[in-house]
C-alpha cells in the first residue's frame, strides 16, 4: 500500500470538508478499498472514514417507507428484525454477502458508492425503485447507476442513506463464482403496486441493469411459469473465463425465474 | 504517523505506526502479537480474524488507525492461564488442525459465529458461516466437529459470548 493519509470524521459536514484536500477518498467498511489500496489498484492520497459518524447509521421502518442509513454494515441490514418483516427479500440478500466478517464491516453505502458490477445491492436498489440521498439531493436508482464503478455522484457527494417503499413481494437469486463468491449472475425482483422491477447484477456489460424481457414476461402474471420460455439477449452482456454472455444470459432467466418462485413461495 | 490506542486482550496498548499500517501487522510487528496470522493478503482466507468491539473481523482489511479507540480480542486472549478456551479444548480434542496456519483465524471466527447464534448450531449453519475462513488441510470436517462441540460445551456453561 501506497503511504496514506487518514482522517475520521465527526459528521457529513466535517467529511465534506475534509474531501476538499488532496486526492481523497471516502472509507466506509473498507472491504473493497482497503484490497484495492493493498494491491495499488487504488492509490488516494487522503481517506475520511465515515465509519464513527452515527446520523450514517441505522434503519428506519415508517409504515411500509424503509430508510437504510449508508453506512450501516450487512450484518445490521440482516439481523435488523423491522426490515426482516417489512422487506425480508432485501435482510436475505444481505445476509449472503461475503463472509460474516465482511458483513460486520461492509456497508450498504459503500457498496452502492463503488457499483461494482458483480455487487448485490445495486441490484436490489435498483429493482426497489429506490431513492439515493446525499448530502446534496435525491437521486433515482434508475438514474444512480451509470456504469462499471460509475454512479451519478459528483466530487464533494456523500450518499448519506437509501430510501424505498416495502415490495408486496421480491427476492433476490444469484450464481455465485465458486471462487470469488460474487455473482456471475444476480437476480432481485420485486412486485409492487407500481408494477414488476427486476435488475441484474454480474451480468451487464455497463453494470447493473433492468430486464425488460423478465419485466414484460411477469408484468401480468407474476408467476414463475410466465418466464418458460423467455429468452433474454446476449447483447451487451459480459463474456469472461468464467462465463460466456450466452450462459449468463440463460443464467438471468434461470435466476429470475427461482427469484419469482421464492417471492412468492 | 498517527498515535494509536488499542485495549488488547484486555490492557490498554498504544504505539504510533503509519497510516497505512494494516491491524495485523500492527499487532504482530509492533505489539508482538504474533498468533493472528497473513495468509492470502486478500481478505478471503479469514486466518487474520480477530474480534474489534465484540466483532469478528479481518484484521488485514482494516488500517491499525481505523481501530484506534477499539477493544481488540486476538487468539492470545483467549485461554484463562493454562486453561484453553472450550473452543481451543475442541479443536485439540476433535484434530480440528492440521498444519495449524487457519486456527487462530478459525478459532476467533468460531467464537463469533456461537455468540451469533444463541438458538444453537447444526453442521449446515457452521459450513456456511465458515465462508470466510479457509483451511487447505483439514477438509473441514473436524473443524466443523470441533465448533459444533464447543457449542455444545460453551451453552451448557454458559459461556457464550466470553470471547466478545
Amino acid at each position: 500500500m501506497y503511504p496514506v493519509n487518514y482522517h475520521r470524521a465527526a459528521s457529513v459536514a466535517d467529511a465534506v470538508k475534509l474531501l476538499e484536500t488532496g486526492d481523497t477518498k471516502l472509507l466506509s467498511g473498507g472491504m473493497t478499498l482497503i484490497p484495492a489500496m493493498k494491491t495499488r489498484l487504488a492509490a488516494p492520497s487522503d481517506l475520511v472514514d465515515l465509519s464513527h459518524i452515527e446520523e450514517l447509521k441505522g434503519i428506519e421502518v415508517a409504515g411500509s417507507t424503509i430508510t437504510i442509513h449508508a453506512a450501516t454494515a450487512h450484518h445490521d441490514v440482516a439481523s435488523d428484525e423491522k426490515l426482516k418483516k417489512a422487506c425480508p427479500a432485501l435482510a436475505h440478500m444481505a445476509s449472503r454477502i461475503g463472509d460474516p466478517a465482511v458483513r460486520y464491516k461492509g456497508t450498504i453505502g459503500g457498496s452502492i458508492a463503488n457499483n461494482d458490477p458483480a455487487a448485490d445491492y445495486p441490484a436490489a436498489l435498483l429493482a426497489l425503485d429506490a431513492t439515493i440521498v446525499t448530502n446534496k439531493r435525491e437521486i433515482a436508482a434508475d438514474a444512480f447507476f451509470t456504469g462499471l464503478f460509475e454512479t451519478a455522484l459528483e466530487d464533494g457527494e456523500i450518499v448519506t442513506a437509501v430510501t424505498f417503499t416495502a415490495p408486496a413481494k421480491a427476492a433476490y437469486e444469484k450464481f455465485r463464482n465458486p471462487a470469488s463468491r460474487y455473482a456471475i449472475v444476480g437476480v432481485f425482483v420485486a412486485n409492487s403496486a407500481d408494477g414488476v422491477r427486476v435488475a441484474v447484477t454480474g451480468a451487464g456489460d455497463s453494470g447493473v441493469f433492468r430486464s425488460k424481457e423478465i419485466e414484460a414476461a411477469l408484468a401480468t402474471n407474476f408467476d414463475a411459469a410466465a418466464l418458460n420460455g423467455v429468452k433474454v439477449p446476449a447483447d451487451d452482456l459480459m463474456s469472461d473465463i468464467h462465463a460466456s454472455a450466452d450462459y449468463r444470459a440463460n443464467l438471468i432467466a434461470v435466476m429470475a425465474k427461482r427469484a419469482v418462485a421464492a417471492a412468492n413461495a | 504517523m498517527s498515535e494509536i490506542s488499542l485495549t488488547v486482550n484486555g490492557k490498554r496498548v498504544s504505539g504510533a505506526a503509519e497510516d497505512r499500517t494494516l491491524l495485523v501487522h500492527f499487532l504482530r510487528e509492533n505489539l508482538g502479537l504474533t498468533g493472528t496470522h497473513v495468509g492470502c493478503d486478500t481478505s478471503q482466507c479469514g486466518a487474520c480474524v480477530i474480534h474489534v468491539d465484540g466483532k469478528a473481523v479481518k484484521s488485514c482489511t482494516m488500517l491499525a488507525v481505523q481501530a484506534s479507540g477499539s477493544s481488540v480480542v486476538t487468539i492470545e486472549g483467549l485461554a484463562d492461564g493454562a486453561d484453553l478456551h472450550p473452543m481451543q479444548a475442541a479443536f485439540k480434542e476433535h484434530h480440528g488442525l492440521q498444519c495449524g496456519f487457519c486456527t487462530p483465524g478459525m478459532i476467533m471466527a468460531a467464537t463469533d459465529m456461537i455468540g451469533r447464534h444463541p438458538e444453537g448450531l447444526d453442521e449446515a449453519t457452521v459450513r456456511a458461516e465458515l465462508e470466510g475462513n479457509i483451511c487447505r488441510c483439514t477438509g473441514y470436517h473436524n473443524i466443523v466437529k470441533a465448533i459444533l462441540a464447543a457449542s455444545e460445551t460453551m451453552s451448557s456453561k454458559g459461556k457464550v459470548r466470553q470471547a466478545a
